[in-house]
């Protein structure tokens, strides 16, 4: 499978999409230098140089579509970031139609999702050191997207982390909050470390890190080769994007603020190991089995998900465990390969408009409700916030797949997909897909419901829920535009297909079933998950968190997949911690000690020879000149020799 | 006795030591003539004007290869460098010694001959200007280190060795404060450096009596080609060599550093660690380099256990001082353990990273003991280690630019020392002698300890009733201390301009 892959040379307009990065990490470089200085109009510079990003990536991207589809890429070479003997990685930019799709994904959403965090955050004491984290979060995340190597893209991957991290952990006075990052920071580190090692190997193999070599020179390597390189990157992909087994730090991500959520731990950060799966796309074709491995993560991801989900009560955990299951279906799709990845990145567009729009909705809930986040304690909130509650609905209409909202073109072609993968496996993948749509349409119609319908069950101190002001509403009005009209859009005469086909090939097989069937399929699933979670909860659920049975309570504890980290990885490395400080102060620092005392020790003794006497020193010195010219004529006459 | 022959004088290339020796005769006529009040300014704006014009004249000079004034000074490449060098460490060390605001009258005594602890003594020792004898002192020093480095012969060199010996015995002795201490340790000098110069003699001698000639040429070829028993040629190197060992302050000669540093007034100690650590080695190198390169398998292992023995004695003694100046004096033996580890490479990249780690340990003394004459109480300088607890909190500025120095000292990269270190293992390593390197790691390593501790106590004690305050220091002492601060720094990050010009001057003529 020999193919060479090369990229045009950025020229022109498009020699400056360096800017993209640029504009926002100087804003956060101000925000955060300035200090209090910047207090007064700190949020509003920052609101601009997303905004002013997403205006010039929109100008790249038109560019970018008006050259052919040979030529449709341009790569920006700037300077030599690493040279070390044989290592050579550039400091430089990729703007193809892949991460044109990125860009304006993450600075689109990003504007609106900023313009949001004006008026959520109006009343924090830390609302310029948020906007200088949030404009840093979006300057690594475009060079993720951007860079033309893998070092390029680990320096971002590292920077979202880091980023991701400081967000999470934004009210560091709260002890949950603090934890949550830190437990965020270190299931990454796991995948960081697959991926960086996955580029070693790369380094190792191909001599290079640059994507068109390593992409030209893919199918040189040995099978055992993609397929260790392969899992490597996918172990990288599944810690940033909260898939099995590293899927635990996701949810307890929600406690950083609301418009984090949704920008970071929804609409974008959380996709990049989809996007980095899409980018590899020839590697991990190179290798079915690696293929399966990735399907196989995807669709027990994404049932696990769904099945979570449906048993938590708090509006942002309900949300964080769609977000691991949607996932899972566009991991899905970048594992089934050819033209799937597309439908992939469409689903991943889609999903970031309607998770955005619903995470901030929750945000608008509970901006009105004082931060109370348990559905059980809401309900018929829609007399009091009829934009929350609209625009929400878009969002819940598009995730559970109701035609013509965007959910539905993005979600039914990876499950038809899947249903095309052709061999036996099309039914395994095909059907947990069809079951995921089901139960998405249960847990996401209980949400609704509990939240906005039936009877109102607020506590004492919130008797009087309010909507939220005007600069939130708006973006959440355009973001519910996008939810209804996104998917539509992408896939009008496969626009996205064609688009990234320069990037990803086509597709193969036929669906084991007419693609009319199951389409009706997922539709009738759907409505039946939907409609008895209306049947359920349209009168509303108990206060209190009621006995259930092995199923429910499994999913209460997310499948038990935090005790069983914590029983074979937490408490072993404990263990293993302090056998290690024990050997540490027993031995090695008994050793060195040791040298430390037999060093002082000497220096004691062969100070008592520094008399302060002449006349012992002229005798050392005289001892020294007996010693040398002894030993000259000992050499000249042969004794030594 | 009409023929003669009168040798032919390249005045050009003599004009860097001229120049010194000339302006050094003048200043003590402005001794003599001029009012005292003047006397400061005039010597200091002479001493300067003398070091910049030898400085010109040495740049003049940078691509003469020649031997001149018939075979007793040679010109070349490590000539002109380490001249330039001596020049440029001893113009910061002049600025150290013209200081005179830190405390009044300078770090120099007036009047040593009056008996310490006289009222005489007691009434100078207030306020009476310092002697301004120390400038042509400086001049004649710097100018016999000049023509040490360059000197072609055995006797050329001997003498060089007297000229710039003498005026150091005095400047140690003139200190302001603890004059006991000061006059101790000049006489001690005074009397092992004698001791060694006779050494010096002595092989000076043997020498000639095998090679029949004293020029380093001469001895080349005799060498090469012996004449004579060779018990002359290996007793005369012997001796010759522990001559330069001695000034080199190199394990078993090196008794003297700690005492004599110490009681020296600090900005003669700075001179003595910067400049003739730099004359000692740019002999020690002509000598070996020049005259016995055909005996390098003979002199390489005895040398180098004295390297090894000079690395770990400077280390380990240097773990329990609590004095500075005796820990620097300590930190100095170590360090010309390391420069001869270079010397001993033997080949071009030995000569220009020896050279490389003169200046930039030059530098790096200069500004550490520039920071010592500033700490200070009603009694002068407190070099004990005990007052500089918590001067971090006290001045962070000075406490970060000493730590600064120590992180140089201990060869953390980012300073000149990481960079100096690497170059002269590097070469001992490419000159086959991995295992001085061995036993440079294990020193360094031992020797980041007592660094440490400094760093520590700055930083990590409270500042006691006792910690003294950090003078503000004068124009000239801030001005050497920027200097020698810049290039720790400079020559860290940007090693290469001056490696390059190390590597172009590492050629002796013969």
């Amino acid at each position: 499978m020999e193919q060479t892959v090369e990229y045009a040379h950025a020229t022109g307009t498009l020699s400056g999409i360096w800017l993209l990065v640029a504009i926002p990490l100087a804003s956060a470089a101000i925000l955060l230098l300035l200090g209090k200085r910047a207090d007064k109009w700190g949020h509003w510079l920052g609101v601009l140089a997303v905004a002013a990003s997403f205006v010039l990536g929109l100008v790249f991207f038109i560019k970018l579509g008006g050259l052919d589809a040979e030529h449709r890429s341009a790569e920006l070479s700037m300077w030599d970031f690493i040279a070390v003997g044989n290592l050579h990685v550039d400091f430089g930019l990729l703007f193809d139609p892949l991460s044109g799709v990125f860009v304006l994904l993450i600075t689109g959403v990003g504007s609106l999702i900023h313009l949001y965090a004006v008026g959520y955050m109006e009343h924090d004491p830390g609302r310029r050191r948020f906007f200088g984290y949030f404009n840093l979060f979006v300057a690594a995340m475009l060079l993720l997207v951007l860079g033309n190597n893998y070092v390029m893209l680990y320096f971002g991957w590292e920077g979202v982390g880091l980023a991701s991290y400081l967000l999470i952990s934004f009210w560091y006075g709260r002890p949950s909050a603090a934890t949550a990052g830190k437990k965020a920071f270190l299931m990454n580190r796991v995948g960081d470390t697959g991926l960086a090692i996955g580029i070693f190997i790369m380094f190792a193999t191909l001599g290079s890190t640059q994507y068109s070599d390593v992409f030209s020179n893919v199918g040189a390597l040995s099978s055992t080769t993609v397929l260790v390189l392969g899992i490597l990157l996918l172990l990288g992909a599944a810690g940033k994007s909260g898939q099995f087994p590293l899927q635990a730090w996701l949810p307890d991500a929600m406690e950083g603020p609301t418009p984090v959520s949704a920008l970071i731990h929804a609409a974008t950060m959380v996709t990049a190991g989809v996007y980095l799966i899409a980018r590899s796309n020839h590697i991990f074709s190179a290798n079915h089995t690696l293929q399966t491995i990735v399907v196989s993560v995807g669709a027990f991801t994404l049932l696990m998900g769904c099945i979570i989900g449906s048993a938590k009560d708090g509006i942002k955990r309900v949300l964080a465990w769609s977000t691991v299951s949607q996932i899972g279906y566009m991991f899905l799709g970048v594992g089934l390969g050819g033209g799937a990845y597309a439908l992939a990145i469409i689903h991943l567009v889609a999903h970031g408009f309607f998770k955005a729009n619903m995470f901030l909705g929750a945000g608008s809930v509970m901006h009105g409700m004082h931060d109370e986040e348990d559905i059980r304690r809401f309900g018929g909130l829609r007399k009091h916030m009829k934009w929350t509650w609209l625009t929400f609905m878009m969002g819940w209409l598009a995730i559970i797949g109701i035609p013509p909202l965007s959910g539905f073109f993005s979600k039914d072609p990876i499950i038809e997909a899947a249903y095309a993968r052709g061999d036996w496996t099309s039914w395994l993948f095909g059907t947990a897909a069809l079951l995921g749509a089901g139960l998405t349409a249960f847990y996401m119609t209980r949400l609704f419901v509990l939240t906005f319908h039936g009877p109102e069950r607020y506590t004492e101190q919130n008797k009087h829920p309010h909507e939220s002001p005007f600069i939130m509403t708006v973006p959440l009005m355009l973001l519910a535009l996008g939810s209804i009209v996104a998917g539509f859009l992408l896939s009008r005469h496969s626009a996205i297909p064609q688009w990234l086909e320069p990037v990803t090939g086509e597709g193969e097989h036929d669906p084991v079933m007419p693609a009319a069937v199951i389409s009706i399929l997922v539709l009738v699933v759907s409505v039946a998950g939907a409609g008895l979670a209306w049947a359920l909860f349209s009168k509303g659920t108990a206060l209190q968190e009621q006995p259930a049975g092995a199923v429910v309570t499994a999913a209460r504890r997310n499948l038990y997949t935090d005790a069983f980290n914590e029983a074979v990885f937490e408490r072993p490395g404990i263990y293993l911690t302090r056998a290690l400080v024990f050997l540490d102060n027993k031995g090695i620092d008994g050793l060195v000690n040791g040298i430390a005392a037999g060093v002082g020790g000497s220096s004691g003794r062969l100070r008592r020879l520094q008399t302060g006497f002449v006349r012992s020193y002229a005798l050392s010195m005289l001892t020294g000149v007996v010693l040398v010219v002894g030993a000259f004529l000992a050499i000249q006459l042969g004794w030594l020799a | 006795m009409g023929d003669l022959k009168l040798p032919a004088i390249d005045y050009g290339a003599l004009a860097p030591m001229l120049i010194l020796f000339g302006v050094a005769c003048l200043g003590i006529l402005v001794e003599a003539l001029a009012p005292k009040k003047s006397r400061q300014a005039v010597q200091l704006t002479l001493s300067f004007l003398a070091i910049i014009a030898s400085f010109v004249a040495v740049v003049v000079q940078h691509s003469t290869r020649k031997i001149t004034i018939g075979g007793a000074v040679a010109v070349d490449g490590p000539t002109v460098f380490l001249q330039g060098a001596i020049l440029a460490l001893g113009a910061v060390s002049l600025m150290l010694i013209g200081e005179r605001t830190i405390e009044k009258g300078g770090a120099f005594v007036s009047q040593a001959a009056i008996t310490v602890g006289s009222q005489k003594d007691l009434r100078q020792a207030g306020d009476q200007p310092g002697a301004t004898e120390v400038y042509p002192l400086t001049l004649f020093a710097l100018g016999g280190m000049l023509l040490f480095v360059s000197a072609n012969d055995l006797l050329t060199m001997f003498v060089a060795l007297e000229v710039f010996s003498l005026p150091l015995y005095l400047l140690c002795a003139l200190a302001r404060r603890r004059r006991l201490l000061s006059q101790e340790a000049a006489l001690k000098y005074f009397l092992l450096g004698s001791y060694a110069s006779a050494f010096f003699l002595f092989g000076a001698a043997l020498i000639y009596g095998f090679a029949g000639g004293i020029s380093f040429g001469a001895v080349h070829d005799a060498v090469a080609n012996p004449q004579r028993s060779e018990v002359l040629l290996y007793a005369g190197l012997a001796l010759v060599a522990i001559g330069l060992l001695f000034k080199a302050a190199l394990a078993p000669f090196h008794v003297w550093t700690p005492d004599v540093y110490q009681g020296a007034p600090t900005p003669i100690t700075a001179l003595m660690a910067a400049c003739t650590k730099v004359a000692a080695f740019g002999a020690l190198l002509r000598v070996l380099y020049v005259s016995f390169e055909g005996v390098r398998w003979d002199f390489q292992p005895v040398l180098g256990v004295i390297a090894v023995l000079t690395m770990l004695v400077g280390a380990v003694l240097a773990v329990t001082q609590t004095d500075m100046k005796r820990l620097l004096a300590y930190s100095s033996v170590a360090n010309a353990g390391y420069l001869l580890v270079g010397v001993l490479a033997l080949n071009e990249e030995g000569l220009s990273s020896t050279m490389f780690y003169l200046v930039a340990y030059g530098f790096s003394v200069l500004a550490a003991f520039g920071i010592v004459t500033l700490v200070r109480d009603a009694d002068g300088e407190a070099t004990h280690l005990s007052r500089w607890a918590g001067l971090g909190r006290k001045s962070p500025l000075f406490a970060g630019t000493f730590t600064f120095i120590l992180l140089a000292f201990a060869g953390i990269p980012l300073t000149s020392g990481f960079t100096a270190k690497f170059a002269v293992f590097g070469a001992a390593v490419e000159g086959g002698q991995t295992w001085l390197v061995i036993f440079g790691v294990i020193s360094s390593m031992l020797l980041a300890f007592p660094y440490l501790r400094v760093v520590v106590l700055l930083w990590l004690s409270e500042p006691g009733e006792s910690t003294p305050t950090v003078s503000i220091p004068g124009f000239m002492t801030a001005a050497a201390l920027t200097i020698g601060v810049i290039a720790t720094f400079a020559l860290g990050v940007v090693p290469a301009p001056l490696i390059d010009l190390t590597r172009d001057a590492a050629q002796f003529v013969r």
